[in-house]
């Protein structure tokens, strides 16, 4: 295993988040702590409460949820694309690493990037709405677990764009909307009997259904079947990364 | 004594068809300075990325200290480091923080001992809080240079080192190999500089459409296909060439007002005491005379247009 090299592109891509710091953190934590001023003091304030659960309360975990995901897919097809882009990365090619160390050093820099964001969102967010976390070490679980699988899928795009405007195709135009229509800010028991049985397609429904029982102990789906769904998500994403190195699609000819 | 780097019938076919190299077979010496000449788009830089790994060889393979760059790409990988034709760099870092990633990329561990003298006998260290945008070309080049030896590698590979550089530079640049082979490293250059691969180079290879269709060492190479001539300058123009002199390898140029003989370098006889006394007994005066040996880059432009 070579560790140095691992630690080499884990630092080299965590200090990139450091020069961009406004870009990186700061950025993210302002918009999502809009939402929070908007929909949970302002406007949540005069919303009912969902399963209990104050408004504001009730969407901390889904807009977590939506710039983990996007964040984790921004950060880690951009760390791998600009390499690509630049060329830089015939050196990692001809650097004796294996497709796993690399893999770790990138996907762990933007996961690393994600989760801290997250947690910033977190407590930003416990500034605007007063909640508690039922499960705390399942809310860790489930943080880790999404900004792993999503950094994965973001190394993925960042191999397969061919430029820039591609890495914004999926995070704006796919997850985005699947984040938004997957139980953000309403609960999918809410929805006509037909868009519940439909909104179950979107694999968004089970992160952040996971993700609130964490928080709340309320979820719309089983939170067994929700890991179950995040777990394949992740082995799908893997099975991905290897096939890639494996045919060396987009990275060596 | 093995070789340090053999690759045995490679070949690479690309997905359109274009086939790049076809069964070359070459073996690198230890600590010899290795020239690859060839044409653009000849299979130089192909056979480079396949030996360091960013391309996928279709088929043969290759050795690095014994260890095949496929099963073994670790130890193989680990001995070379590699100058790219393109300046390829992280335009928002510094050079320090470059080269640092260089060297923990290649599993070593961090030396900043090293690293500050690796940089200062490139000129880079007043640089290296520099971010790499606000070099020079030619900076941009060294630091290439310093990533590629940040990790203290055995065998170096320059392609194409001194594209685009001023003459300081390349002087440099043909300074620090000098020094590296003085400490052992491998050196394989390709080049379009003929004058570089002369002053430098042990060994010629001369790659052309994917095919390697000479190596030899450098001087014998120069001994056994070049060729010398002796250029005459005529007193008075001729319009052609007289009677008798039918079986020199004569060319008249200049319009008329030069006489080129051509001879072999080798030969116990060169024929140029009686070709003298042939013109003499012409009355063909002549004002002047030189002579000049035919040079590398003749050489290999002959080699290059016979197997087109």
């Amino acid at each position: 295993m070579n560790i140095y090299a691992i630690r080499a592109i884990y630092l080299f891509e965590m200090a990139r988040t450091w020069r961009t710091l406004m870009q990186s953190i700061a950025s993210p934590v302002i918009s999502t702590s809009l939402y929070f001023v908007v929909f949970g003091s302002a406007i949540g304030s005069r919303m009912v409460e969902i399963d209990g659960i104050s408004y504001g309360a009730f969407i901390v975990p889904g807009l977590i949820m939506l710039s983990l995901l996007t964040e984790s897919i921004s950060n880690a097809s951009f760390g791998i694309h600009m390499p690509k882009f630049t060329g830089t990365i015939y050196e990692v090619l001809s650097a004796p690493v294996s497709p796993f160390e690399i893999v770790t050093g990138f996907v762990g820099a933007a996961a690393s990037k994600s989760i801290i964001l997250g947690i910033l969102i977190l407590a930003t967010a416990r500034v605007f709405v007063p909640f508690e976390i039922a499960h705390p070490w399942w809310m860790l679980a489930f943080l880790v677990l999404t900004a792993l699988t999503f950094s994965l899928f973001g190394f993925i795009i960042g191999i397969w764009a061919d430029g820039f405007d591609k890495l914004q195709v999926i995070p704006a135009m796919i997850i985005t909307p699947l984040t938004f229509l997957g139980g953000s800010f309403y609960s999918i028991n809410m929805l006509p009997p037909v868009w519940q049985q439909i909104t179950l397609f979107n694999p968004v429904v089970y992160l952040i259904s996971g993700f609130r029982w964490s928080f709340y102990g309320v979820a719309d789906v089983s939170v067994g079947l929700s890991l179950f769904m995040t777990l394949m998500f992740l082995l799908i994403c893997l099975f991905g990364v290897w096939w890639i190195f494996k045919t060396g699609y987009r990275l060596k000819h | 004594m093995h070789p340090i780097i053999s690759v045995k019938q490679l070949g690479k076919q690309y997905a359109s068809g274009h086939s790049a190299l076809e069964d070359i077979n070459l073996d690198i010496h230890k600590g010899e300075i290795f020239a690859l000449l060839g044409p653009n788009g000849a299979g130089k830089t192909t056979l480079i990325s396949i030996i360091c790994g960013i391309v996928n060889p279709s088929h043969g393979g290759v050795t690095v200290d014994g260890n095949d760059i496929l099963t073994s790409y670790r130890a193989s990988r680990s001995l070379i480091g590699l100058v790219p034709q393109e300046l390829f760099t992280n335009t928002f870092e510094t050079v320090w923080a470059t080269v640092t990633f260089s060297r923990g990329l290649f599993g070593k561990p961090a030396n900043p001992a090293y690293l500050e003298q690796l940089l200062r006998s490139l000129s880079l260290w007043e640089k290296k809080d520099s971010k790499i945008m606000a070099l020079s070309g030619g900076m941009k080049r060294r630091v290439l240079i310093a990533k590629a030896l940040a990790h203290e590698p055995k065998i170096l590979f320059l392609d194409e080192p001194t594209a685009g550089v001023d003459v300081d530079l390349r002087r440099d640049m043909w300074n620090l190999v000098r020094k590296l082979r003085e400490q052992g490293v491998t050196i394989i250059l390709t080049t379009h500089y003929i004058e570089e691969a002369e002053e430098m180079a042990d060994r010629i290879g001369v790659i052309n459409k994917g095919r390697l269709i000479l190596v030899e060492n450098k001087h014998s190479l120069i001994n056994k296909l070049g060729k010398k001539q002796l250029t005459l300058h005529l007193q008075t123009a001729i319009s052609a060439l007289p009677n008798g002199l039918d079986h020199y390898e004569l060319e008249l140029t200049g319009n008329g007002s030069q006489l080129v003989y051509t001879y072999d370098v080798h030969a116990q006889h060169t024929g140029i005491a009686e070709l003298l006394k042939t013109l003499n007994d012409h009355q063909i005066d002549f004002k002047d005379l030189q002579s000049s040996q035919s040079s590398l880059e003749d050489i290999f432009v002959n080699l290059v247009r016979e197997h087109a």
